[in-house]
């Protein structure tokens, strides 16, 4: 559901290697050149843009490795 | 000479046998290592004959089974004597740290370790690349595999002691299309590679690491890849790791000065008895700054211990356990300056002496090498960021 608007920010702020329009939603962002230190960048740009604030749960790979799992935690935190 | 499983056990008794090894073997030849910044022959000939190059590998492949803890404390005492070999040692086990953690589910590093222990062979580490700089987290140059065969090319600024090593563990890029960050870490025996020199080692401090800089070539199998992301390695081993001996070893150098310290401070209050000399409460504000320097350190790396035991993966890649560490690094390698610098004080024109018996001058060359190695503003920029997206401290 958020998939595009996270594709545009994944575009300008996580600094990855390849073009966001070549990913698939379940690419890995990790093997796409996102690091821990980028994740920050990525995270407080989405979080300002979906009015969210990420749980202490969130921040890790395991939210982060894809654009559908961004789009899957956003949704649950849009939701709320 | 053979550890039957009760003299491993005595780890008290084998600190001892260092501070020997340290007093009779390590010490007396720091000048001359120091002075002609040459690899610490003699007291590596001393750690190997106690099979201490292997001290971190578990009991079942034949090494020592010893802990963070413990391995940090032969760090630190090793410091006291002769940074230049402590900082050796202390690489060592961190490539050491690298393959016991990851590796030893390969049947080709189970073998290797094994030859490892028997052989007491001295691992380096090939991190950083030219055109990127410091940050050991990007690759330029990556690992091309061709069936069971890869070869691999790294220009490296500094490959700390690469001519005396039996293998080095080289980071690049899993495959040439992989990103920057995108990590492995593989192991180059000495028959896999050539090193030709790119610069020399001349510098302040630490001068016996040797560490110049090197183009690698090298070629093997394509099991000598670490069978793990360089990214997993990076933040449960390489990175706590190395702020853990690094740590200790510099507490070493500190220790040693407040100890020469202590020599001038007893050699003027014999001067004019039943008056303490300013110098002795010099000396013991020193120790106030010693005694947190050690508090913090073994605390820290008491906490690395505990996670390593409890063996959580998410535990190593939060943030607040990195920037744990990273406060740990930049404290230390502040105050073994601060410490040197406050016995230079209470030794007074002996510790400044190139030739005397208190000098301090190697210390204050070696302590300021600590902030340099792994820049302390590179460190505190990851902090900051790492702060930023840190919920609660």
């Amino acid at each position: 559901m958020h998939s595009e608007q996270i594709r545009a920010i994944v575009a300008q702020h996580a600094r990855l290697s390849v073009k966001v329009e070549e990913l698939a939603d379940a690419s890995d962002l990790y093997g796409a050149g996102l690091t821990s230190l980028t994740t920050v960048n990525l995270m407080l740009a989405l979080e300002d843009h979906f009015n969210i604030e990420f749980t202490d749960a969130m921040l890790g790979r395991k939210t982060f490795g894809s654009i559908q799992s961004l789009a899957e935690a956003i949704e649950e935190l849009v939701g709320r | 000479m053979q550890h039957s499983s009760s003299q491993l056990r005595d780890f008290p008794a084998m600190l001892n046998r260092i501070h020997v090894m340290g007093r009779d073997i390590i010490a007396p030849h720091a000048d001359a290592v120091d002075r002609d910044a040459r690899f610490p022959e003699e007291a590596f000939a001393a750690l190997r004959a106690e099979k201490l190059l292997s001290a971190y590998v578990p009991v079942e492949y034949g090494g020592m089974g010893l802990n963070i803890v413990e391995l940090s404390k032969i760090c630190e005492t090793l410091g006291q004597y002769c940074a230049s070999t402590a900082m050796v040692f202390a690489m060592h086990q961190i490539q050491v740290g690298c393959i016991v953690h990851h590796a030893l589910g390969s049947a080709f590093f189970s073998d290797y370790v094994r030859e490892m222990v028997s052989n007491q062979y001295l691992l380096a580490s090939a991190t950083t690349e030219l055109g990127i700089g410091g940050d050991v987290r990007s690759s330029i140059c990556a690992v091309k595999v061709d069936g069971e065969r890869f070869t691999l090319e790294k220009q490296a600024p500094v490959i700390s002691y690469g001519e005396s090593a039996d293998a080095i563990l080289v980071t690049c890029r899993k495959s040439e299309d992989a990103s920057r960050s995108d990590q492995v870490q593989v192991l180059v025996r000495k028959q896999d590679y050539t090193l030709k020199r790119l610069s020399g080692w001349d510098t302040l401090g630490f001068r016996g690491t040797c560490s110049l800089g090197f183009a690698l070539t090298s070629a093997g199998r394509a099991e000598q890849i670490l069978p793990m992301p360089y990214a997993f390695i990076h933040s449960k081993t390489m990175h706590p790791f190395a702020h853990s001996v690094w740590g200790s070893l510099w507490l070493g150098i500190a220790t040693d000065a407040l100890n020469r310290a202590r020599t001038a401070v007893r050699a003027e209050a014999r001067k004019s008895p039943g008056v303490i000399p300013i110098s002795a409460t010099r000396l013991a504000e020193a120790d106030i700054v010693l005694f947190s320097m050690r508090s913090s350190l073994h605390l820290t790396v008491a906490d690395y211990h505990s996670l390593l035991t409890e063996d959580v993966p998410e535990s190593f890649s939060n943030f607040g356990f990195a920037i744990k560490m990273n406060n740990l690094k930049i404290s230390c390698s502040q105050l073994v300056i601060d410490i040197v610098g406050r016995a230079m004080l209470i030794c007074g024109i002996a510790g400044y002496k190139n030739d005397s018996k208190l000098s301090l001058g190697r210390h204050l060359r070696d302590a300021h090498g600590a902030m340099v190695m792994v820049n302390n503003d590179r460190i505190l920029g990851q902090s900051a960021t790492m702060q930023v997206g840190q919920r609660d401290g």
